[in-house]
């Protein structure tokens, strides 16, 4: 509670007046604070939100005057068999930039838990976070070299007589957004488990020394005392992945493009082509705003899901 | 939290949506201006670039020695002119076109794909130019695809951009695989390509490295050089021109299709051709891993450094021995100057010297590898007859004799290639589009952008 609200029982005007003086300024020069932070965002965040919504009802080609499109742009989102099938393709890529790396994540950090105090623990940690400290563009370069015919994902193939599954995994239409979500999932892996092993750090021994003595054993512990004590981390790990896969653009940007034959677009990549090569701005600013409204609306129940029980 | 900070937060809050519909109200004029031209050619007399010290703004493409090699040789030439120059990769050069050319006007840029940039009214009209220094004395052909009308149809209205040369496509071979498999001259016929092409796969040789691979669709190039030898190049051109009527889908691109579509079903492109990038294509073949590639003479000067007398080059040829109906795709490296510059004079006397000056020319040729604008009897400077440049050159004068020079298929619109061409040639190699549903795909998307 403010010092400065509270109310005195015999107020002197005077001193009233004073006071009040002094809580405008204490207040004007906490707004000062905050007007830098705030103008920026409101630069570069809320306002190119203001214009893409804008834009998103105009005919545009970003030189020659616009003209009035309505609904249209939005009705072309929803119909074009090309952007539902970009949309549906990010939805997909949720089982690798998320499920995943989240369960591999809590595998990982059960292990490195449990051999804590040897050397290898922090060998294994460094090991598994080091690709979120890669930029992405070199991550995508180095599996699609990784990933192409002669690349070493094929040699190993091949050196356990393999050698017959061996293909252009991205340039095949099968295998290319498994291909890319591979990639997604090995970047995404790190940061899981650098949430969960934190979140881990907070359980108190006790409670295993408890379950141990009430006689449950390793796969008991972790249902009933690690899963549930992870609800915080594991929900921050899941939003995050789940947004990284619905808004995904530099690896698939960087590996395939798109391709082949559409079958790694993403609304990400399609906004870009459609904004800088189409020169579409209209519709590529409706598909934007579905974008977002689309993360919104898996996000924000997936939250309450989560951390339900907490709130 | 006081009721006292409840009410503070409320009123920032509401400041800030203030704020926010004070911006959204400035924004609300619907997003484009008309603009207007400020440069102009000065009228009468001949454009030059005068005896004052004179600044070029140049915006090109990175990785291509040429213009900044032509640069150098104007500035020693005329000494009151030095270039700044800015480069980027191609495609940044398309998505920053139209803001660049009207906020930070070049007087020389590079142009992407030329439509909605001249019809926007961004590029000046070279015209006067044309007239001044006699361009349109030049072979009509070399200036058509840089004529925009006012709908941004291609083909016709006013010329938008000079070219520093033009290139030419065809197929490119490996001297040495081609020795293995008893092939010592350029074949003469399509059938007797496909007998090479045969002849390399039981050699164990890979007969085609193309790139294919990402948003890349390089199989259009043996498409439309085999579309040209099994039918007229003028209706190709009508359709990327968008003459009202024109079709992609016509019985002879079907046949041409088709045979590309054997071509796959036999197997002489690289198994991993979907996946392939340009740097790939062209690392495997100066590598002696693939007997041919098509491409373009741009890579003529490369391939003399790295492969020196090894590379040779023909264009696409016809169906039957001695026959007339080939061609290749063609086209300038373009050009052009903002409405905006600041040196529109000047910059148009060194787009017409880089086409008549001596030097200018052998450098272009030297250095770019291709054939030089500029009328056809005009100066052309010695190669080495064992290059793969001279093979581009001769190549060029057999295209133009039979008229078989054509605009890229993939230019016809703005988002053809990316969207239309290359998934549907992709689904090609994959065996899930054939020959005639792709030219069907293709041909309705074509409709829907350039109707709409």
């Amino acid at each position: 509670m403010g010092a400065g609200a509270a109310p005195l029982p015999v107020p002197a005007p005077a001193n009233n007046r004073r006071r009040r003086i002094r809580r405008l300024s204490n207040a004007a020069r906490a707004y000062l604070l905050v007007v830098p932070a705030a103008a920026f965002y409101i630069a570069f965040v809320i306002r190119p939100i203001i214009l893409t919504a804008q834009y998103s009802v105009y005919n545009w080609d970003g030189i020659k005057p616009a003209t009035w499109a309505g609904a249209d742009n939005y009705v072309e989102v929803f119909t074009n068999p090309k952007l539902v099938g970009a949309i549906l393709n990010s939805f997909e890529l949720i089982i690798y930039f998320s499920f995943i790396p989240v369960v591999l994540a809590l595998f990982a950090a059960n292990v490195i838990r449990g051999i804590a105090r040897s050397r290898l623990s922090g060998v294994a940690r460094t090991v598994l976070f080091l690709p979120q400290v890669i930029p992405l563009v070199a991550a995508g370069i180095m599996w699609s070299w990784m990933l192409s015919t002669n690349g070493t994902v094929n040699q190993l193939l091949r050196a356990v007589g393999l050698g017959f599954l061996g293909r252009a995994w991205l340039g095949d239409f099968d295998t290319a957004l498994p291909a890319v979500g591979v990639i997604g999932a090995w970047v995404q892996l790190g940061l899981c488990l650098i949430l969960i092993l934190a979140g881990m750090s907070k359980i108190d021994p006790a409670l295993y020394e408890a379950a141990r003595i009430d006689g449950a054993g390793p796969i008991r512990e972790f249902f009933s005392i690690t899963l549930p004590s992870l609800r915080q981390e594991l929900a921050v790990a899941i939003t995050i992945t789940v947004i990284a896969a619905l808004a995904s653009f530099d690896i698939i940007y960087i590996s395939t493009q798109g391709g082949p034959g559409n079958s790694t677009l993403v609304p990400g990549l399609q906004v870009y082509y459609l904004a800088f090569f189409d020169r579409e701005i209209g519709t590529a600013s409706a598909l934007a705003l579905t974008l977002m409204a689309l993360v919104l609306i898996v996000v924000l129940p997936l939250q309450r899901i989560l951390r339900g029980r907490d709130g | 939290m006081s009721q006292s900070r409840t009410r503070r937060f409320r009123t920032v809050a509401g400041g800030g949506l203030a704020l926010s519909a004070a911006l959204v109200l400035s924004a609300c004029a619907p997003p484009g201006s008309s603009g207007e031209v400020v440069a102009g050619p000065t009228a009468g007399g001949v454009a030059t670039c005068g005896t004052e010290d004179v600044v070029l703004d140049a915006y090109i493409e990175t990785g291509f020695p040429l213009p900044n090699e032509l640069f150098a040789e104007f500035t020693k030439q005329y000494p009151n002119v030095t270039f700044d120059v800015r480069e980027d990769q191609f495609a940044v050069l398309t998505q920053n076109a139209p803001r660049v050319l009207q906020d930070d006007p070049p007087d020389l840029m590079r142009l992407p794909q030329m439509s909605e940039l001249a019809s926007g009214g961004l590029l000046l009209d070279l015209d006067p130019y044309a007239e001044q220094f006699g361009w349109t004395e030049w072979p009509a052909s070399q200036l058509v695809q840089m004529r925009v009308d006012d709908e941004g149809r291609r083909g016709s209205g006013p010329l938008y951009a000079m070219g520093l040369n033009f290139s030419m496509t065809g197929v490119f071979y490996n001297k040495e695989l081609a020795a293995q498999i008893g092939m010592t001259e350029a074949p003469k016929s399509v059938e007797e390509l496909d007998g090479y092409l045969q002849a390399a796969k039981d050699a164990g040789i890979t007969p085609i490295a193309q790139f294919n691979g990402g948003a890349t669709g390089g199989l259009l190039f043996p498409l439309q050089a085999l579309m040209a030898s099994y039918g007229e190049t003028t209706p190709i051109n009508d359709w990327i021109f968008h003459t009202p009527g024109a079709t992609i889908d016509t019985p002879d691109n079907l046949a041409a299709a088709e045979h590309l579509q054997r071509w796959v079903e036999a197997g002489y492109f690289a198994d991993d051709v979907n996946s392939m990038d340009y740097a790939q294509m062209m690392s495997r073949f100066i590598g002696g891993e693939s007997l041919f590639i098509f491409d373009g003479d741009w890579e003529s000067g490369n391939l003399d450094t790295q492969m020196p007398g090894n590379a040779g080059f023909f264009p696409m040829p016809p169906l039957e021995v001695g026959g007339t109906q080939f061609g290749a795709m063609s086209a300038p490296l373009t050009y052009g100057i903002s409405a905006y510059a600041a040196h529109p004079d000047c910059a148009a006397f060194f787009l017409n010297w880089v086409t008549t000056d001596e030097t200018a020319r052998t450098i272009t040729v030297q250095v770019g590898g291709s054939h030089p604008m500029g009328p056809a009897d005009a100066f052309m400077p010695e190669v080495d007859a064992d290059s793969v440049t001279a093979a581009t050159l001769a190549a060029g004068t057999e295209v133009n004799a039979v008229n078989g020079a054509m605009d890229f298929i993939a230019n016809a619109t703005g988002s053809i290639y990316a969207q239309s061409w290359t998934p549907n040639i992709q689904q090609l190699v994959a065996g899930q589009q054939d020959a005639a549903g792709m030219l069907t795909a293709v041909q309705a998307d074509y409709e829907a952008e350039v109707g709409g």
